[in-house]
């Protein structure tokens, strides 16, 4: 911070018509932040005006807030990653590769925005992977626990393939999971010793050349010779990645798989198929699983107990501050406005945590407030009139709100930057929520005190709760 | 006005009280961790209306598994918590197969010791560096600040008033765990680490009312300007204090039972930081200013 840095240097609000100009824009801002936060009422709103209104009104854009795992329920789950298999320089891109397989793995089961990081601490290599709103957590467990795999196989014969179709057709659940067309061979991606990206001879496409081991040859040489002919197709994850059709017997064991990708797309596929060949064996060491209702019920609660906190503060404003009271009340209803509306903008993943950060927050903002008020009453008592006891109270409480507010951003920093992700989202809001609110009291109480004061409350000073000490 | 540091010798005895209660409570039963901060796991499922088995029936019908230090304990009406050490996903299936198709499981977390001690000296080096970050911030705020003391001694003073609020909440875990069972996990370290923010807004308040009267009066003897500017700032502490205890009150009685003992550390912790900051800090400065001066 600057030194000798204040609000009236800052801000030049001495101006009452620019006053009201902030008050008016602060205004517009924090009613456009509450329509934000909850849009149904602007958009019940509308469909009541629409059905007299010349022009259509549009409805409210609409941004959820983004809920953390224990709110909406949902698994964390930690694997601790096996690198002692893959030399040092390569870890990376090996645990990078192992990432895209499972992401591609996790988008399969539709959990909207699927969390999937690498995390290197002192000891060892990590994959981290959250999962919101999943209701088959067990089912996602096994299917991200297995190493990447790559898969050939065969066609199956017309008439075993008219069989699965028809019990398929006729609902019988044996056949449901099956594949008509291909059946599974004992050639997977465990036999596979590298793969690399070449172009085609012919068409210049480029195209993904995968080289087996003795054993794998040897089964790529049985694969080929009784489908010359026909095709065998070649999963990547359940996927169908490609679906050559064998001209002819394959010996030496290795393979070309010519799809229509491009150069990117190839270079990807022969690094996952790397990691497939290469695998990075993981085991899941921790989780953290939170059932939907649990999180609704805890939402639910802490929703209350916000409500509940802020009435008794705010009361407790009114009733111990008065006129003041009140328009700090007003102050912290914008600043809950602005905050909330940062939350869902930014947009900040909002934990159990983070939201008792909030409601913290809201009683580090009435500090702000408390502090000025209580400055302005002093300067009051000194014999001064009300209009430059708020100046000189806003002046001199400045930089005690300025330092008390900068150490919880120290703390809050500290927090973000050297905890895990659990305790993040508290520092987050925490973090917002003070700075917020050192501007909620700059602008906000400052310019309502100043405007409705100086003009009507010379004259009843009771409102202020003040007494001039020479009256 | 109060005599608050004529009196500080009364307020320094209740605090070394406390502090003398905390390291004897912290020694003898040590902390309970959680298992985010050792490993192991919880899980916690619910019955449907009226359906829940007598707790022993429970353990009976888990004894095949041969879970390791399991114990169970009834949440509300429909609800059980289990706690045993820390499993692999196969066993976890395996535990609801037993306990029937009609639960709803609604929580499970099973966490393995490397991640736990990891936390751990992760949250203790969070507290150290806010510990330090902020005494450090202090002394560079008040760098302005010579005479009588300099400012590097009130960043010493406030680390001071730190390590007494945080040692009372760690002392009171120490007993409730030791005689409720209650854990420390991560929320425990977090609820520290606001403490030691707001304790230190407290305090910062006042030293700054010392700093601008410093500038004020002149004349007037340190002892006494350090009494005047903690009468000065006395009611906006408790204000403050009070509003925040507030919000979380209600946060303790609405908020449910997940944060429950997340928010007492914070009742306690803010209670001894408001304390502190008028009872302790500004006292310990005018004690340091005597000390210096009589030689």
């Amino acid at each position: 911070m600057i030194p000798g840095y204040s609000p009236n240097k800052l801000f030049k609000l001495d101006a009452v018509k620019k006053m009201r100009f902030t008050i008016i824009a602060i205004f517009i801002v924090a009613i456009i932040a509450a329509f934000f936060i909850y849009p149904s009422v602007w958009d019940k709103a509308v469909s009541k005006i629409n059905v007299i209104s010349p022009v259509r009104l549009p409805n409210f854009i609409k941004v959820p807030f983004k809920l953390g795992l224990d709110l909406a329920g949902g698994t964390r789950l930690i694997y601790s990653a096996d690198v002692s298999g893959v030399k040092s320089q390569d870890t990376s891109s090996a645990m990078s590769g192992l990432r895209d397989v499972i992401e591609r793995r996790v988008n399969l089961f539709g959990v909207s925005e699927p969390v999937v990081e690498v995390e290197h601490s002192a000891s060892e290599w990590r994959l981290i992977v959250e999962l919101a709103g999943i209701k088959d957590i067990s089912q996602a467990i096994a299917l991200i626990g297995e190493t990447p795999f790559l898969e050939f196989k065969e066609q199956r014969g017309d008439a075993e393939t008219q069989k699965i179709l028809n019990e398929q057709k006729a609902g019988n659940k044996e056949y449901l999971s099956q594949d008509p067309y291909f059946r599974s061979t004992d050639l997977n991606g465990k036999y596979i010793k590298s793969a690399k990206v070449e172009f085609s001879q012919n068409t210049y496409q480029p195209e993904v050349s995968v080289q087996f081991d003795g054993e794998g040859a040897k089964i790529f040489e049985d694969l080929t010779k009784r489908n010359v002919g026909k095709q065998v197709s070649i999963y990547l994850d359940g996927l169908p990645i490609s679906a050559p059709v064998v001209r002819e017997q394959i010996s030496g064991g290795s393979a070309v798989i010519s799809g229509k990708f491009n150069i990117n797309e190839a270079k990807k596929l022969a690094e996952r198929l790397n990691a497939g060949a290469l695998p990075v064996p993981i085991k899941l060491v921790s989780q953290d699983s939170i059932g939907a209702s649990l999180g609704q019920d805890s939402l639910n609660k802490s929703f209350k107990a916000g409500l509940i906190g802020f009435l008794a503060v705010v009361i407790f404003m009114v009733l111990y501050y008065r006129f003041p009271g009140i328009i700090a009340a007003v102050a912290l209803l914008m600043y809950a406005a602005l905050v909330l509306a940062l939350f869902k903008l930014i947009p900040v993943t909002l934990t159990l945590a983070g939201v008792a950060g909030f409601i913290l927050s809201i009683g580090m903002a009435v500090d702000a407030n408390i502090l000025i008020f209580e400055r302005i009453k002093e300067e009051f008592r000194d014999g001064k009139e009300l209009g430059s006891a708020i100046d000189d109270g806003f002046v001199r409480a400045w930089p005690s709100i300025r330092d008390s507010n900068i150490s919880t951003l120290i703390t809050t920093l500290v927090l973000y930057y050297f905890t895990t992700s659990v305790v993040r989202g508290f520092a987050l809001t925490l973090g917002i929520g003070v700075i917020v609110s050192m501007f909620s009291a700059i602008f906000v109480t400052r310019s309502l005190l100043k405007i409705f004061s100086i003009s009507s409350l010379e004259k009843l000073p009771w409102l202020m709760g003040i007494k001039h000490s020479n009256t | 006005m109060l005599d608050i540091i004529g009196k500080r010798k009364i307020y320094y005895a209740i605090s070394a009280i406390f502090i003398a209660a905390s390291i004897m409570a912290l020694l003898l039963w040590g902390l309970k961790f959680g298992i985010d901060f050792k490993g192991g796991s919880i899980l916690e499922v619910a019955y449907p209306d009226n359906k829940r088995p007598v707790m022993n029936q429970i353990i009976d019908s888990l004894k095949p598994l041969k879970l390791n230090d399991l114990r169970i304990s009834p949440i509300g009406d429909n609800g059980v918590n289990f706690r045993f050490r820390e499993t692999d996903e196969e066993t976890h299936q395996k535990i609801i197969k037993i306990l029937g198709g009609n639960i709803e499981e609604r929580r499970f977390s099973s966490i393995g010791p490397t991640i736990g001690t990891e936390l751990k000296q992760k949250s203790i080096k969070a507290v150290i560096i806010v510990l330090f970050g902020i005494s450090l911030y202090i002394a560079w705020a008040f760098r302005k600040v010579f005479q009588p003391l300099s400012s590097w001694r009130y960043g010493v003073v406030t680390l001071a008033a730190l390590f007494h609020d945080l040692i009372i909440p760690v002392g009171l875990f120490a007993f409730l765990g030791h005689f409720y069972g209650v854990e420390i996990g991560t929320n425990f370290i977090v609820a520290l680490l606001v403490v030691l923010g707001f304790s230190v807004h407290d305090t910062i308040v006042v030293f700054d009312r010392i700093r601008e009267n410093l500038k004020r009066y002149v004349s007037l003897d340190f002892v006494a300007l350090v009494n005047q500017s903690v009468n000065e700032t006395l009611v906006r502490s408790i204000n403050t204090s009070f509003t925040v205890l507030l919000t979380l009150l209600a946060l303790y009685v609405f908020g449910g039972e997940t944060l429950k003992y997340f928010i007492l550390a914070l009742m306690v912790g803010i209670f001894s930081g408001t304390y502190s900051s008028i009872f302790i800090a500004s006292p310990l400065l005018a004690s340091w200013f005597k000390v210096l001066n009589k030689n």
